[in-house]
């Protein structure tokens, strides 16, 4: 399988490795580490899957290429790349958005 | 049965005579025989015996369908089992064994196995040897394994070498018959890069097995054409001997190649296979159709064949399978053999039809054998091979003399690839088959594959798939001129499917490699295992390695006859990868031996190397374990030695494999502040810290130092085991979770060689070492200082005085070119100081000596506050881990924390995995409190010593507990103590 990275083209599947979902990592005020909100929130972060049987955004990480962490948009049924983007800018933001718009069935 | 070569015809070498030898027997064939057809042409009948009952099997098809005719092929180390007779070309001195039987292929005195038949009935896996438990291992699978085994494997390392190979294509045709020669034709003319693959020696499948006119040319004669235009072709590659095996996610194939020689042996030279990942934009399978047996008692007897195999020995290979045949059919398939057959001038003895009148347009046939129609087989005769059918017609039976019975039930279209992927093939009742409706991922079944049976249909619908697969593309494809054709009555199966005359469902089989009956697919409705995956997993039907393909569709006909439900309803199994056979070998490829997977060397490697040291691997390193002295015999003796001389004097060891990652920006201490969870932004320019990450769930990661160079210029030591992840880890936090950071992250641990000089006279070796002069004392350069300078006369060095031992230490890095010199120089201004080399164990030794954790503490199941490292981790600031590392369950004191064991008998030995159980406890998961992570023998004390995980354990100092070992059968009395055993005041390293 290829995935097109947005700086190599595309490449083998082996040259990368997946971290899983895409979330957004809980930002708290420093005064707020050590509350209920806080652990909640990363609890979540850390522990809560959606396992979506559609589109699931995803980290990958191209290590054995450009080293870049790349947000991939994938079809969990079909294994389908349905967008490839580099981690932490606007346009990853974005397809993360739309990822979670296209309201995939939960697994059961 | 008494197959012969016919004096003329066929696509063998008259003029080359190949001699080989079946079971020790010399035979002789042609060239361009399959070693099927050629034991066909010597007249053997029987090839082998069955899996289950040790019946004797003929030949049943030609090609990968036959599900009889494994065989050892070849001998020594090169021999190889379960290879399909009809699948290996002919070539001079091969050598083939039947398999599955003993003493002999006649006489097998296995054959008991049949009267055991209702202990081998379906699901006999699951019930017969299900108790007692241990007979499973020591009676029951040894007896099958006997009794049922297929081929031996040689047990010998593989003399061969395989090779692994890309190929990218807008178009792979799988299969070059009519529809795959068109296809890639037309995706060829149209300058599209096509792989045409093709199991065979020769392009043409079906053309090359049957009587077929194409304007003016035979079968073979058009796909020479053909064939003549794709070489030469500039996009076009044909790959012949390569079947295709497996398709997987975003066009991505396997096939195996098969090399020959020129003689269509195995290759003399270059490797014996290639895997080939052909990475496919679209792909046409035009893998054909497979005849379906008809299922009736004796079945299995040799002598009864597939009409289209008898009709490829035939035309192919000149081989009549018989001398008198009966034709059984259920389309009008069997009617064109028994035309072809009395045009080679083979007696046939009747055309028997299972429908009720004869097909029109063999007026000649009827006129020249008898005819039956309306028709059932009630039985067969012969022993071990056929003399004789009998037939059930109007009620009365009809025995006739035949040494051949060719049968032909309808066919499959093979569409096994495209349910590669989890879709499932739905029943066409017109087709009276499974097939696949429409493209599935980019895939488009073509011709008999697709249901298009007839010669001239199949070839527009190859053109036409390759023409629709290349407009997906945006690429126009013309469709070639097609040739006129004779129309070819097969004509869709009026399905035969259950045995409607007399007979013993005992003996009618379906599944003849796994020895699956109509009785045992009965069995398994009456025990309730009636879907299409239960009846295959409950009878093993069509597990073996012809994947079922003569049997799955009878299978299911016969469930579904059972439960009342359509085919359609009752559905059919999907496919899964290999449809051909792949050697373990071939899969392995170039990946073995040595190169099984890489190996990293240090930059200090050689001089390790010379010193005979002996060598660990550690992930893919190889790290200098200790290096023993003539003499020396037993590693613990050179182990103590080097502790000794460390503790005592100063030692050098090779620390290159160590993760080295430099941090680089205005926002790098902010960064590690992030990363780490203490606070490296606070580490003065030229000093080190120790530092430590945990994950996001609040364990720890790694641990290491930092050290800084500069404002804005820092440096991390990761763990040899976790540079990677690390690493990885770092980048995610850089241009992930935080990106607006103006922070550098980058990995230079192959870049720098880096030595630990460690031990009391450590800092004399290190100043002679340096181009400055300066000096090295406990006031210029004290524990954790830092300096970029030169060594060996300018080369850049980075020196910093951390210890991982207790002692004195200095860890000096220089540019991995330039390693080997460094510690050779190393060793020259330490000979004075009698420095000695030390290696990983002694290392181990000491840093156990001293409580500091390694990986098997940082096992990713430990915090900080089980490492008694909480105080380092900072509150005030958001870093990874900083939330959830103050979880309570993270923090309680009855987790196993880390404490230091030693044995009340100090001759007692403490080994790594043994359990803490409390003194007077009983050795039960309840009383279980905790492990041993790390023991040593310590030089130093005299004594073993551990580190270990116990429960409340610093608040037990003192307390008197067992370590327990139930591998190895020890239980040794233990005291807890301090982790640190030797030095804790660390009075040691600031000499
Ligand atoms: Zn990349």
């Amino acid at each position: 399988m290829l995935i097109p990275c947005p700086f190599c083209g595309p490449r083998d599947l082996g040259e990368f490795s997946v971290l899983g979902a895409a979330r957004a990592r809980p930002v708290v005020a420093v005064a707020d580490l050590d509350g209920e909100a806080a652990v909640a929130a990363f609890a979540a972060y850390v522990y809560e899957r959606e396992n979506p049987a559609g589109p699931q955004a995803e980290h990958w990480f191209h290590g054995a290429g450009c080293q870049h962490w790349l947000t991939v948009v994938r079809d969990t049924r079909t294994h389908a790349i349905l967008s490839v983007t580099s981690a932490g800018t606007d346009e990853a933001a974005q397809s993360l958005e739309a990822a979670q718009g296209a309201a995939p069935e939960a697994a059961p | 049965m008494t197959g012969h070569r016919l004096p003329a015809g066929g696509l063998v070498d008259r003029a080359r005579p190949i001699p080989f030898r079946f079971d020790g027997r010399p035979l002789t064939g042609l060239a361009g025989d399959t070693l099927a057809s050629a034991l066909l042409a010597n007249g053997v009948s029987v090839v082998g015996r069955s899996f289950k009952y040790h019946r004797p099997r003929g030949l049943l098809g030609a090609g990968q369908e036959e599900p009889n005719a494994l065989m050892e092929i070849g001998t020594g180390a090169r021999r190889e089992p379960n290879v399909k007779a009809t699948t290996v070309e002919l070539h001079a001195g091969l050598e083939a064994a039947s398999q599955n039987r003993w003493p002999s292929l006649r006489f097998d005195l296995m054959a008991v196995n049949g009267l055991m038949k209702p202990v081998f009935a379906a699901g006999f896996y699951y019930k017969t040897f299900m108790w007692p438990a241990r007979f499973w291992e020591t009676v029951y699978e040894p007896l099958i394994r006997r009794a049922a085994g297929l081929g031996r494997a040689s047990g010998l390392p593989d003399p061969d070498r395989d090779a692994h190979a890309t190929l990218h294509c807008d178009l792979l045709v799988v299969g070059a018959g009519p529809a795959g020669l068109m296809a890639a034709l037309a995706a060829g003319r149209a300058g599209a890069r096509v792989v045409l693959a093709e199991e065979d020696v020769r392009l043409g499948g079906r053309l090359l097995a049957e009587k077929v006119s194409l304007d003016d040319a035979d079968g073979p004669a058009f796909a020479a054409t053909v064939a003549a235009e794709l070489a030469a072709l500039p996009t076009v590659t044909v790959l012949t001997r390569t079947g295709v095996s497996s398709v997987h996610d975003g066009g991505l194939w396997l096939a195996l190649e098969r090399h020959a020689g020129p003689d269509g042996g195995p290759a003399t030279a270059g490797p014996r296979h290639t895997l080939w990942t052909i990475v496919a934009r679209r792909a046409v399978a035009a893998a054909g159709a497979v005849e379906r047996p008809l299922v009736f008692a004796g079945n299995d007897r040799p002598g009864v064949m597939l009409a289209g195999a008898v009709s490829t020995y035939l035309h192919r290979h000149a081989v009549a399978a018989g001398r008198r045949a009966v034709v059984a059919t259920a389309t009008d398939a069997g009617w064109v053999l028994a035309r072809d057959l009395l045009a080679a001038g083979v007696s046939v003895a009747a055309v028997v039809d299972t429908r009720q009148a004869a097909p029109t347009g063999f007026e000649a046939v009827a006129a020249a054998t008898r005819v039956v129609t309306g028709a059932a087989l009630a039985g067969t005769r012969g022993r071990p091979a056929l003399t004789g059918v009998d037939v059930v017609a109007d009620s009365r039976t009809i025995r006739l003399d035949a040494d051949l019975l060719a049968v032909s039930g309808g066919f499959n279209p093979s569409i096994q690839l495209m349910s590669h992927l989890g879709d499932r093939p739905a029943y066409d009742p017109a087709l009276g088959a499974y097939r696949m409706a429409g493209p599935v991922a980019g895939i488009r079944a073509a011709g008999a594959a697709n249901g298009a049976y007839d010669l001239a249909a199949c070839l527009r619908d190859g053109a036409a798939a390759a023409q629709a697969a290349l407009a997906d593309l945006g690429l126009t494809a013309a469709l070639p001129d097609l040739p006129a054709t004779d129309p070819t009555p097969v004509g869709a199966a009026a399905a035969y499917w259950t045995p409607k005359a007399p007979g013993k469902a005992s003996a009618a089989f379906v599944d003849l490699q796994h020895d699956v009956t109509a009785a045992d697919v009965t069995l398994a409705h009456q025990e309730g295992y009636r879907s299409a995956e239960h009846l295959k997993r409950y009878t093993t039907l069509g597990m073996a390695t012809d994947q079922g393909r003569t049997a799955t569709v009878d299978g299911l006909a016969i469930m579904a006859a059972l439960t009342g439900r359509s085919l359609a309803e009752t559905g059919a199994p999907i496919a899964r990868p290999p449809v051909v056979p792949l050697p373990i070998g071939a899969l392995a490829g170039p990946r073995r031996g040595a190169a099984f997977r890489p190996v990293r060397l240090t930059p200090v490697h050689g001089f390790a190397e010379e010193r005979k040291a002996v060598f660990l691997d550690s992930g893919a390193w190889k790290r200098p374990q200790w290096y023993p002295l003539p003499g020396e015999t037993d590693w613990l003796t050179t182990v103590n030695r080097e502790v000794a001389a460390v503790r005592a004097g100063v030692g050098v060891t090779d620390v290159s494999t160590l993760g080295k990652i430099e941090i680089e920006g205005p926002d790098a201490g902010a960064f590690l502040d992030k990363v780490y969870a203490n606070r490296p932004s606070r580490i003065p320019v030229g000093r080190s810290r120790y530092g430590l990450m945990l994950r996001e769930d609040g364990f720890v990661l790694d641990d290491g130092t930092v050290t800084r160079f500069s404002e804005t210029r820092f440096l991390a030591s990761v763990s040899t085991a976790h540079a990677a992840a690390v690493y990885r880890h770092m980048l995610f936090c850089r241009q992930v979770l935080w990106p607006s950071l103006d922070v550098s992250v980058v990995a230079v641990s192959d870049a720098w060689a880096q030595l630990a000089i460690a031990g009391p006279l450590s800092p004399a070796v290190v100043a002679a070492l340096l181009d400055d002069g300066r000096p090295i004392t406990a006031e210029t350069f004290p524990p954790m200082a830092a300096a970029e300078l030169t060594v060996l006369g300018g080369v850049k060095a980075r020196l910093a005085a951390v210890s991982f031992s207790g002692e004195r230490a200095f860890e000096l890095a220089v540019p991995a070119s330039v390693g080997d010199r460094l510690i050779r120089q190393v060793m020259a201004v330490g000979a004075p100081h009698g420095i000695v080399a030390y290696g990983t164990e002694a290392m181990g030794v000491m840093r156990v000596e001293k409580g500091h954790p390694a990986a098997a503490e940082l096992n990713g199941q430990t915090t900080a506050h089980d490492l008694g490292l909480h105080r380092l981790l900072a509150r005030d600031k958001d870093h990874v881990g900083r939330v959830l590392s103050a979880r309570p369950g993270l923090t309680d004191p009855g987790r196993p924390r880390l404490v230091g064991l030693k044995p009340v008998d100090p001759a007692a030995r403490l080994r790594a995995g043994a359990h803490v159980i409390p003194a007077g406890a009983s050795a039960t998961a309840a009383n279980d409190q905790g492990w041993i992570s790390s023991a040593v023998w310590s030089p130093t004390l005299g004594h073993a010593i551990a580190l270990a995980f116990v429960t409340h354990g610093p608040d037990r100092m003192g307390e008197t507990v067992r370590a327990w070992d139930g591998i190895r059968g020890t239980d040794i009395p233990v005291v807890i103590v301090p982790p640190a055993f030797v030095d804790p005041e660390g009075a040691r390293v600031r000499v």
